[in-house]
Parts: C-alpha cells; structure tokens; sequence
C-alpha cells in the first residue's frame, strides 16, 4: 500500500498526525502517475510543478483543513485558470481560460492540489472515452476495456491510484457509468446543487458536476466542498448544503428502498442483475425494507434524453466557430466556409453527429414531433419518480446494463454505445440526485449499484451508500494494474 | 397599368435599447462611443463555460417601458434561445424571448387629421444586442472584418405593432410617439444615429375594401424617421405598380438604400432563417411579482399621452402643437417653466416651435444645450407685451440671446433696443414728420385713409424701428384728426 492507494479521510489523518507531507502524497501520486500512464491514459495535462508549489505552501502552512494537502485532477471540461482546457476536442486543444470554474474555485480554497486534467469523451458526449481526440483512456481493470465515459479519465485515475478523488460532470449517466466500469465511487447530485459555471456546456439543463473517489466518506467530503449556491449560475439553488459527512451512519433500519422493475429488463447483463439483487439482499439484512416498483416510462427516457440533450448541445457548440478562441481555418475565402471549415477540422465524428441531430429536432415543422415531445416524455418520467418516492426513499438498481466493454468493439455502432446510458439517463432527465457504488464482480469486472433520490435528498443516498459499504469489501478491491 | 385603388398597410418592430449601467447578462457597463472592445467579458464574449444572469434592472426599465406603452406585464415569462451564425453574435444565438414575452397587448395614440387614432403593441420582449462588424475601408473590398463587441449583451426591448398604420405619415408619427414615450418612461435615450432607437417595417398593399393582408415585405436599415417614410412611401409604390401589372409580390426581407432612396431584395422566404427556437436551459422562468409592477407604476412620470392630454385641455393647444412639445421631456419641462413665468401658452408655444426649433435645427443641438433658459424666455415675451419691444426686435433680440445666453434686458440695454413709447419723445418726431410732408397730410385730410401708413412708416425711419408702432398709429390718427 502507497500513499497514492490511500483515501482522502486516510490521508487527512496522516497529515493531521504529520506523518506524511502533502508533498510526500503528491510525489506518490506522480510516481504511480509516471508508471501507469503509458497504459491507463488517463490524464491529457499532467501540472507537476505547480502542484508541487501548492503542495510546499500548504506543508509550509501546517494546516490541513478540508481538503488541504489533497491531490485531484478535473475532467478537462472545467475552466482552469491559465491551464489548457481542451474538453478533449481539436476545437479547443490550445485554449487557455482565464478563469476558474466555481467548483475548482472551491477546491483552490479548499487547499486541494490540482495534478492535472483528464481525459474524456470529447465535449463530454460518449460512454466510452473512445471519443477523446487525443487517445483513449483504459480500464484499469482491464485494459483491453473502455473506463467508461464521458468522464472516463476521471474514474480511470482514481481506480488506478494515480489521484484520491476527481471531477467529472454528469449529463446522461457520464460520472455514475465510468465509476460503475471502474469499480469507484461516483455521485451526481441534483441538478442546481453545484454551479455549473465555468464547466464547458453539453446540454444545459442535464448537465451537473459530479466527484470520483475510492469512496462513500471521501464522497462526503468533496461533494460537501464543491456544493451550494452560486450567483453567477442562475440554476444553483439558493439552499442550505448539509454537511454531508454527518449522513455517515450504518444504521438504516427502516429505509424504504424501491428497486423499479424496469430496470432488470432485457439487455441487462445477468451477472449484473444477480449481484444488484444480491446488494438488495444486503440492504433487507440490514434493516432497509425493499419492495419492487414500476417506472412505466422508462423505456422512452433515453430516446428523449437524446433529443433534448443533443437539441441543447446543437446551440451550445455553435459558440465554437473560429472567431474568437479555438481551432480557425485561416484558409477560407469568406466567413461561411470559415465557420464551417473550422467547425469541420475541430469537431469529431461523435460530436457532428449529435449537432446534426439537435438541429434536426429543433428544425421548424420538427420541433413538435421531437424536442416538445421530448419534453412532455421528460415531465412524464420526473413523475413516474415522484410516485415512486411518495413511499420511499430511496431507489436501487444497476448503474449499467453490462461491465466494461471492449475498446472499440461498439464504437462504430452509435445505438449501441447510447444503450450504455439506458439506466442513468432518467435521473438527469428527473434532475434527481444518483450515485454508483461498486457491488460485485463480473467477469473480473466492477459492477455498479446506482443509488437515486429524491432532490436535494443527497444525504440519504450517502447514509444508504454508507450502510452498504460498511457491511461489504467491494470498494476495498484495488486492480493489478500489471505495472511497479 | 392602374388598376384598383390601393390601402397601404404597415406594421413596425421597433428595438430600443435599454439604458441600464451594465449589460443584460454581465456586468460589463452598457455605454455608447467606448474603445471597440474594452467593455467585454468572457460572458459577453460568449466563451466556454460562460453562463448568463439576468440584470434586474434590465426587467425594471422592461416592465416600465410595458406600462408606458398601455401593455400587460406578464407575471410569468421565459427567455429562449434565436440560434444563427453571425461573426458579431458570440454564442452564435441570442438570448429572446419567443412565444412568452414579458409585455403584451398595448397600444399608442397617434393624431391622424386632428383626429385621435390608435396603434395596436402585439408585444414587447426582452433580448441582448449582437455586437457590430467594422470595415476599414469599403465593406466589399476589405479583405477582412473587425468585430467589436462592446454592444454585445446591451440589453435591447423589441416592441412589435399590429399592421395597424395606413400611410407613411402615420408610420411616422408612431415612431415619434413611442420614441417620446420611451424617453418620458426614461428607459432609452432613443437615439437613432447611435443605434438605441432601431425600426423595421412591414409593408403590404391591398385593393381598398379587401379584407386579406397583401404579401408583406420587410425593409431594414431605416436609419431616421425620414428614412423609415421615404422607404414606406417608395415600398407601397413598387407593391402597386407590380399588383397593377398583375405581377407576383415576393415575401422577402429588404433593405433601404439611403443613397439610392431605393429598397433592395436582401433575401427571399426560401433563405429566410430557421432560427430553431427553444427554451434558453441557463435561465429559469422569471417569475414578476404583481407588487413589484405595482410599485412601478406607481413610481411612472408624467407620460406623453397625460401631458399631451394636460395641454390639449388646460390650455387648449391643437394636438400639432402638442405632439411637438411633448416630443421630449426636457421640451415639455422647457415649456412648462416659460409657461409658470408667462402664461401665454399659445405664445410660448409658437415661440418654441417657430425660433428655438429653427436655431435649435440649424445648430443640430439638443434643447438640453440651448443658451436661453426657460426663464429668458419668458422675460424676452413679456417685453413684448409690456410694449418695451416690438415683435420684430424680439425675433432678433432671441438670435442674440441664442448666441450668448443673455438676458433680453441686457441685450436691449446694451444695444440701445429698447422700444420708444415715451408720448412726448414720440409726438416730437411726429410733429416733425407732419411738417415735413404736408402733401402726405393733405391727402389723408382729404379721405385717403391709406397715407397714414406712409406716416407711420416715416415715423419709423426716424427712430431706426424703435418707435412702438401701435403707439405711433394712435397718436398720428390723433394728430390728423384734431387738427
């Protein structure tokens, strides 16, 4: 065991008793970073000296509050300061924001040490990291397999010890599915729980930060961080945050877990289902009474997910157009093969593609049939949720259909690849609060239980997350990694 | 050919910009005439990451502008998301409101022949203004464009009318009524040379008794309000002509060109934008309490509408005169204060509208920079009434109050102006005049009424036009009749 294996709580212990430096686990974290980088790619920008300058000056400070002393590493869809922000997209390879995310601001103050940016699938759209521009990111488990994605290299990095905790942003299941494929801890909360400013936009009103650790306390902590209201994002929510470590707690006798039926159809993996029925067991053990329920519209969420996700998408990356920031074709005649030419070099397959179908659905004589639809099917399944919670407080069910796949064995087939989002989908659409813990094995490969609530309820799928960790070793379980 | 008699119908949208000190969705300052880019942001500029937050403000002067313009002000709105790709719009869409604008269902009155006319508001919505292209040099044959961003995110209301205005003049006289109305409401300074008072128009034609809409078009780029009828009345034409020769109107956006005073085909229906509307996701629903619009109104000033109405009825100016001294509320206050001095509203009406306005136009100044004060004003026509001037010296007297910002008794006083009605220094020249012209006398003794006009001009002469005349023609009438 190495510093770089350890959790935040057991790393803040060793600080707080001065037997370790923040320099010490920062060193650690580059040596496993150096060493399993050539296999796991997970990072696209690696800060070693400026990590190193703040891990000095906190050291020099002695003080290790919240997160002081703590290295992480950001999806490369957050804003950083004088730091590439590339969203893993030729559109933006050398764009330097010059200001912080909200949620990177947090964790400035909060003393955290940033190692670097990670990959991920490009502008965030992809299950797979495969999209990433640059390269793609491997499963630390095995890396013959996708990390999962959009925030592959975020899941990958902290399963494969190179950084205790990351962020990732979360719009169709991107923080909950590479977390379950990575067998580490992910939490999307409610949609307004964390600003969203200075996170690079995919779709608007799906899109939420999520945080990666090695698990549920660790979780805690960083959500606890990052959270809470923020005016320059008009959808943060002006309420109090609990202090989420306080929802620590393994007593959850009485807790009404609600498992939708839905969600153990077909195309869910057998061994899959086996071990989240398993994990079910475990809650009833515990004292949790657990009950089936029906989420009847559940099989319309991904296609209208789909069309409001990739509608708003359509808008958002129109910004990308070469005039003001980012990849220019500087040898077009005129200003329309400018803006398309620059579009075509720096957009990837994947990302055309959902521009192209956002178009389509928000296309006069087609925005009825698609993205109003869509939008109906939205408030139909937050229903079909709100029903559900009437009685209960918390719903259990696989995160995903399958384990990891293999590295491009769905890549050229899109429909597919988008069945990966079939279970995480309807939380964004709901703007509810979701979280994939790991619950077993298959095959060698994590498998994630996913936990939903109801909003702003992010307590409780903690304390629920909590339970079960306690009375079971999944999250305890580290990869090969195959490497010194 | 002619073939029928033609009712022009026009509708106009209209952008005004909104005057608050910081922009729609940032707080870079909204201010005219900057350096091109010194008032930009990263939000204004539309980087990644960037989120827009509404200016309350901005809703405020919205909600004020609604209510000077008789509309409801709606308790729950959206903003939405008008997607195109232009160099000078960073996001590549502007931030609109579409189907849920926040000011619906107004209206204007406008005078047509002395008779009270009313113009429908279909609505009025909240949006941010595009940034510009500069060229230097000539647009075609620059090799590139300058953007400039300082007017991207100016917060910006689009007031659209009903087709409700039937001639160019009524156009016209619309435009100045919600151009007065936005100022007294004190949300814009409506400038149209800067761009804060911006207006289309949607023009058809119709055979009289027709109840259908002819096939509209758009024209664009109306710089002035005589632009805006130049392009109606040229417009309407080319419609007639082209209905008359039985030819096909196209429904297309046109611009005016100035120079030419021609409009021209900018693109037809079938290139016509999809601007693909939605749901802005960064916003929430913004939800107006009632209390607030209440306090608001309670809080308007005097409008247009209540002024024109105050003078029509208490002093009893026709509405021409009206609609001129409510054009603006620092001419309606300059009227005011010369009236509270010298309650001749009439007179005082004339005298703004005839001299001030000429110097004012020739100057090409704002009354706010005129020189004569209210007051002066006052003082120049109650000279004229106390008979120390006559009209004609008051009209030069104001030419040099004009120039210096004199009081009109210093000018008089230094200028030796003052008006000879002094009876015996007037009888003295008389008698002289008499005696000098006794043929003149003869003949008017004789009954030729008409010479004691040649006396009186004499009279006069003599006194380099300081003699009060009315006073000179009763003394001369005295004279020859009582000898």
């Amino acid at each position: 065991m190495q510093l770089c294996d350890l959790t935040i709580h057991q790393l803040k212990s060793l600080l707080e008793k001065k037997e370790a430096t923040a320099e010490e686990i920062l060193d650690s974290c580059l040596v496993r970073i150096q060493a399993v980088e050539p296999k796991v790619r997970a990072f696209i920008t690696v800060l070693e000296d400026s990590a190193r300058e703040i891990a000095r000056a906190i050291d020099k400070q002695g003080n290790y509050q919240g997160l002081a002393g703590i290295p992480y590493g950001l999806k490369d869809v957050f804003c950083t300061r004088g730091v590439k922000t590339t969203c893993a997209s030729r559109m933006l390879e050398n764009f330097v924001p010059n200001y912080d995310a909200t949620a990177v601001s947090r964790l400035i103050e909060a003393g955290a040490v940033m190692v670097g940016k990670l990959n991920m699938d490009e502008f965030a759209m992809g299950s797979s990291t495969e999209h990433s521009a640059f390269f793609p990111t491997h499963n630390p488990w095995d890396y013959n397999r996708v990390p999962g994605g959009s925030s592959g290299g975020s899941a990958a990095a902290v399963a494969a010890g190179e950084i205790p905790f990351s962020l990732g942003s979360d719009t169709g299941g991107s923080v909950r599915q590479p977390a379950a494929y990575c067998g580490v801890v992910g939490i999307k909360p409610t949609y307004g729980r964390i600003s969203r400013w200075g996170v690079i936009a995919y779709a608007s009103s799906l899109d939420q930060v999520g945080v990666l650790t090695r698990d549920v306390a660790d979780c805690a902590l960083v959500l606890k961080t990052i959270s809470g209201y923020d005016p320059l994002d008009s959808t943060s929510i002006n309420i109090e945050v609990p202090n989420y470590p306080d929802s620590l707690q393994d007593d959850i006798r009485g807790l009404k877990i609600a498992y939708p039926r839905e969600y153990f159809q077909q195309g869910v993996d057998e061994q899959v289902k086996a071990a989240v029925m398993q994990a079910l067991k475990t809650y009833e053990s515990l004292g949790a009474v657990v009950d089936e329920v029906s989420l009847p519209h559940s099989e319309y969420a991904l296609p209208a997910y789909y069309l409001v996700a990739n509608a708003e998408a359509s808008a958002n990356l129109a910004k990308y157009d070469g005039v003001r920031y980012g990849l220019r074709d500087f040898s077009a005649e005129n200003v329309v093969d400018m803006f398309s030419q620059s579009r075509a070099q720096g957009f990837g397959p994947e990302v055309k593609r959902r521009i192209m179908l956002g178009t389509y659905a928000l296309s006069a004589g087609y925005y009825e049939a698609y993205y109003l639809k869509a939008l109906k099917v939205r408030r139909l399944l937050k229903n079909d949720f709100d029903q559900v919670f009437e009685n209960f407080d918390v719903i259990a069910a696989p995160t995903t259909p399958t384990v990891a796949f293999k590295i491009g064995e769905q890549v050229g087939d899109p429909l597919t690849l988008y069945m990966n989002d079939i279970l995480t989908v309807p939380v964004n659409m709901a703007g509810l609060p979701g979280m994939s813990i790991p619950c077993g094995f298959a095959d060698g490969m994590p498998i994630g239980l996913q936990l939903i609530g109801k909003p702003f309820a992010e307590s409780t799928i903690i304390k629920a997350a909590y339970a079960f960790e306690q009375a079971t070793s999944f999250h305890l379980a580290k990869p090969a990694l195959g490497v010194k | 050919m002619k073939k029928y008699d033609y009712e022009i119908v026009i509708g106009l949208e209209v952008h005004v910009e909104l005057k608050t000190n910081t922009k729609i969705f940032c707080g870079c300052p909204n201010s005219f005439g900057a350096e091109p880019n010194t008032n930009v942001c990263p939000i204004c500029a539309g980087f990644p990451g960037m989120l827009p937050v509404l200016n309350k403000r901005a809703v405020e002067f919205a909600i004020r502008a609604g209510l000077a313009l008789n509309c409801e002000i709606a308790s729950y709105c959206k903003f939405d998301r008008k997607n195109y790709f232009y160099p000078d719009l960073p996001k590549a869409y502007q931030i609109s409101q579409y189907d849920l604008p926040i000011c619906a269902n107004g209206y204007l009155d406008i005078y047509v022949d002395g008779q009270s006319k009313r113009i429908g508001i279909v609505r009025a919505h909240l949006e941010e203004d595009a940034g510009k292209l500069v060229h230097q040099g000539s647009i075609t044959e620059t090799a590139f464009s300058l953007v400039d961003l300082n007017r991207s995110g100016v917060p910006l209301l689009e007031i659209v009318s009903q087709p409700d205005m039937r001639s160019a003049a009524e156009a016209r006289q619309y435009l100045e009524k919600l151009r007065s109305t936005m100022l007294f409401a004190g949300v814009s300074d409506c400038k149209m040379q800067e761009g804060s008072l911006r207006c289309d128009a949607n023009v058809s034609v119709r055979p009289w008794g027709e109840k259908e809409l002819g096939v509209r078009t758009e024209i664009k780029n109306l710089n002035s309000f005589r632009a805006l009828e130049k392009a109606i009345e040229y417009e309407a034409r080319r419609h007639m002509d082209l209905l008359d020769d039985d030819e096909v109107i196209e429904r297309e956006t046109r611009t005016w060109d100035e120079e030419k005073q021609v409009t021209r085909s900018m693109r037809s229906k079938e290139e016509a934008h999809d601007y693909r509307y939605f749901p802005e996701p960064d916003l929430p629903p913004l939800v107006i309490d009632p209390e607030w619009v209440k306090s608001i109104a309670q809080s308007m000033p005097e409008l247009p509408d209540q002024a024109q109405r105050r003078l029509m009825d208490e002093y009893g100016l026709p509405p021409y005169d009206v609609a001129i001294i409510t054009s603006t509320p620092q001419y309606l206050a300059y009227f005011d204060q010369c009236v509270a001095e010298y309650p001749q509203p009439k007179t005082v009406a004339n005298w703004m509208m005839g001299e001030l306005n000429k110097y004012l136009n020739q100057g090409n100044m704002d009354i706010a920079e005129c020189l004569i004060k209210p007051g002066q004003l006052a003082g120049l026509l109650q000279m004229v009434d106390d008979g120390s001037i006559s009209g004609k010296m008051a009209k030069d007297i104001f030419a040099e109050m004009f120039a210096s910002g004199k009081d009109a008794p210093t000018i008089v006083k230094e200028k030796g102006l003052a008006q000879i009605s002094d009876q015996d220094t007037l009888m003295r020249i008389i008698e002289e005049v008499l005696q000098s012209n006794p043929k003149v006398v003869a003949d008017y003794r004789g009954g030729k009424q008409k010479a004691a006009g040649f006396l009186v001009g004499q009279v006069m002469k003599a006194t380099k036009g300081q003699a009060n005349p009315a006073l000179v023609n009763q003394l001369i009438d005295k004279c020859l009749s009582a000898e």
